[in-house]
């Protein structure tokens, strides 16, 4: 089990670095000269060129990257063409912004969808399962964004109880995170109900109901434990698409993340903070899938056995 | 004899034979389609859609009505004049919606069409072959899946700059990985089927196979998946222009609607309200139809 960890983690650095270059390759493509970005429209011609050459602008392209990869390695991503400042340090101060909405819309997807996925499948075709059928429908239908928008018509404008944006106290996280998790929670809940009627047909669950066990007891005891396998790597997923999809929603609620810094920079053509922010994300949602699917390991005594 | 038994004729008569069987399989598939209430709720939905989007010119003209502004109507709740109500420009937004419809569709189709082709083919490949190409494919493969399919469609759009067709172009390589993977898998579980060995036997050239014999036998979770990834693809364009990053101004984008709504969020929720309701549906439309044909191509549900 070690060993496979140990395995994953080592294959984690060639994706990385593969990240690393094809974002570079695409951010390459950027048409403008950023000495001249960073210098105004105003600046005589041999300072461009003279801040070419100190910024490696006329090395190979290989060259170049080789640089970035190797200064990346030690903690230095560049300067932000328009603050000056340390694009790592800018990218590292917004980041447990990002992650505790992340954190919080996974936890809001888990606590309803889980539950709610269960009881759907437990009363397939009933009421309750038709009603939260088509609010999952609905919740992955819904563009995260609007739904932002939305609330923030309901609970800010309109109720006036909750903070349309910003990030001041606890009650201006709950509005960013319900927006968050809500797709999530949806997907979850499909997922789950999906799961877990398929587990409920299996033959050890009708032994288990013909030995009398009670019905609360075949589905939390014996159920459960199988249908929630595959909801697990749906969970893990949906947490990395939260990290990437935060962009649209930290924009909306002018959060203070990772993914509004690089929206902003993308309007003023801040290619390093850009071609970091990407990076960062990337890998955060990278060492999120080893995570899950090292759990799933631990999980499903199936999958561990195939590790030794 | 030996003309009966020509490859040529074999070739030939295993076409035709696929021909009707397919025939009948799309009967089938529709036989069952057809019993999926909400599956059909989906198609009636999306060909109003549809309609609506190829005669927006004869509802509404593009110069004289989406586009146009006129300042002097602006912010108007929805009325008898203007059913939808106006936008911040004083454009109706019923008519802007349904040029938007075509905007949308029009990209979410084309994207998904050029991932399908493009992953589509990586994964045949990758899949036929096997080895070393396999490995090479699928690990470049595992690099675009590493970045969040939003992050890099806003990095390719971000560099080439933002227009309807590199918008396009980057929603669709973001999302050739999973196509190329179902292929992929989907390659790799009949390519020793007899019927290939079969064609092989008889002489027919790798790209033969590929493309009469393999392809069609993958198109299922193909369909399935390319049904859902036009309704994702539809959610990155109104994301994308959400943020400046898609469609520009003036045109009319169901995202970039809702953006230029925002600031008037207080005093004209119906400027961005409408234009994401219309999402929601689209988006929910797809996916019926999506859920309805997985359910209808499971071999498990036949019964």
């Amino acid at each position: 089990m070690h060993k496979y960890i140990f395995k994953r983690m080592l294959l984690l650095i060639p994706v990385l670095l593969g990240v690393a270059f094809l974002v570079f390759s695409i951010m390459s493509l950027t048409p403008g000269d950023p000495a001249e970005l960073i210098l105004g429209e105003t600046a005589s011609k041999s300072a461009v060129l003279a801040l070419r050459e100190q910024m490696g602008l006329n090395d190979p392209f290989f060259v170049q990257f080789g640089n970035y990869i190797l200064d990346g390695l030690k903690g230095d991503f560049g300067r932000s063409y328009t603050s000056g400042r340390e694009v790592f340090g800018e990218i590292f101060q917004r980041f447990p912004n990002t992650l505790i909405l992340s954190v919080i819309g996974v936890i809001i997807a888990i606590l309803i969808g889980i539950p709610v996925g269960i009881i759907s499948a437990t009363k397939q075709y009933s009421l309750m399962d038709s009603i939260s059928m088509i609010a999952a429908l609905l919740g992955v239908a819904m563009p995260n964004f609007w739904l932002g928008l939305m609330l923030i018509l309901f609970f800010s404008v309109g109720l006036g109880w909750l903070p349309s944006g910003g990030y001041s106290d606890w009650k201006s996280l709950i509005l960013p995170s319900i927006t968050l998790g809500t797709g999530a929670a949806a997907i979850i809940t499909r997922m789950t109900r999906s799961s877990m009627l398929e587990v409920i047909r299996q033959d050890y669950i009708r032994t288990a109901r013909a030995k009398g066990v009670s019905e609360k007891k075949v589905i939390n005891k014996h159920a459960l434990k199988n249908a929630l396998i595959p909801v697990i790597t749906v969970v893990g997923l949906q947490f990395g698409y939260l990290l990437g999809g935060a962009v649209l929603t930290e924009t909306v609620y002018s959060w203070p993340g990772v993914g509004r810094l690089m929206v902003v920079a993308i309007r003023s053509k801040d290619t390093p903070v850009v071609l970091a922010a990407v990076i960062f994300l990337a890998a955060a949602f990278s060492i999120v899938n080893l995570f899950v699917d090292v759990l799933y390991g631990f999980v499903d005594p199936r999958v561990k056995s195939q590790y030794k | 004899m030996s003309e009966v038994l020509s490859s040529e004729n074999l070739e030939k008569d295993s076409s035709v034979a696929t021909v009707n069987k397919k025939r009948s399989q799309t009967a089938e598939l529709w036989r069952r389609l057809r019993k999926n209430n909400m599956a059909m709720a989906g198609i009636a939905i999306l060909g109003i859609i549809i309609v609506l989007a190829i005669f927006a010119d004869i509802i509404a003209p593009y110069d004289a009505v989406a586009i146009k502004q006129n300042l002097k109507d602006r912010l108007m709740t929805p009325s008898g004049a203007h059913i939808l109500g106006t936008d911040e420009f004083g454009r109706d937004m019923f008519a802007r919606l349904i040029h938007g419809a075509r905007v949308s569709l029009q990209v979410g189709i084309l994207a998904v069409g050029l991932s399908i082709v493009l992953g589509g083919a990586l994964g045949a490949i990758a899949g036929y072959y096997g080895g070393k190409l396999d490995d090479i494919i699928m690990r470049i493969m595992d690099v675009f899946l590493a970045v969040p399919s939003i992050l890099l469609a806003i990095a390719i759009v971000s560099a080439l700059g933002p227009n309807l067709l590199n918008l396009m172009f980057a929603i669709s390589i973001s999302s050739v990985p999973s196509y190329a993977r179902i292929v992929r898998a989907s390659v790799i579980s009949i390519k020793d089927q007899e019927f290939i060995e079969a064609a092989k036997a008889i002489g027919a050239n790798d790209f033969r196979i590929i493309m009469l014999h393999i392809i069609p036998n993958t198109l299922a979770p193909v369909i399935v998946q390319g049904t859902l990834g036009v309704a994702g693809a539809i959610l990155s364009t109104a994301g994308l222009s959400f943020i400046g990053m898609g469609i520009q101004p003036p045109a009319p984008e169901w995202g970039a609607m809702l953006s230029g709504g925002r600031q008037y969020l207080r005093y004209a929720p119906h400027v961005t309200t409408i234009p994401g309701i219309a999402i929601v549906i689209t988006i929910l439309a797809l996916n019926l139809v999506g859920d309805g044909l997985r359910d209808a191509l499971d071999p498990r549900l036949k019964s």
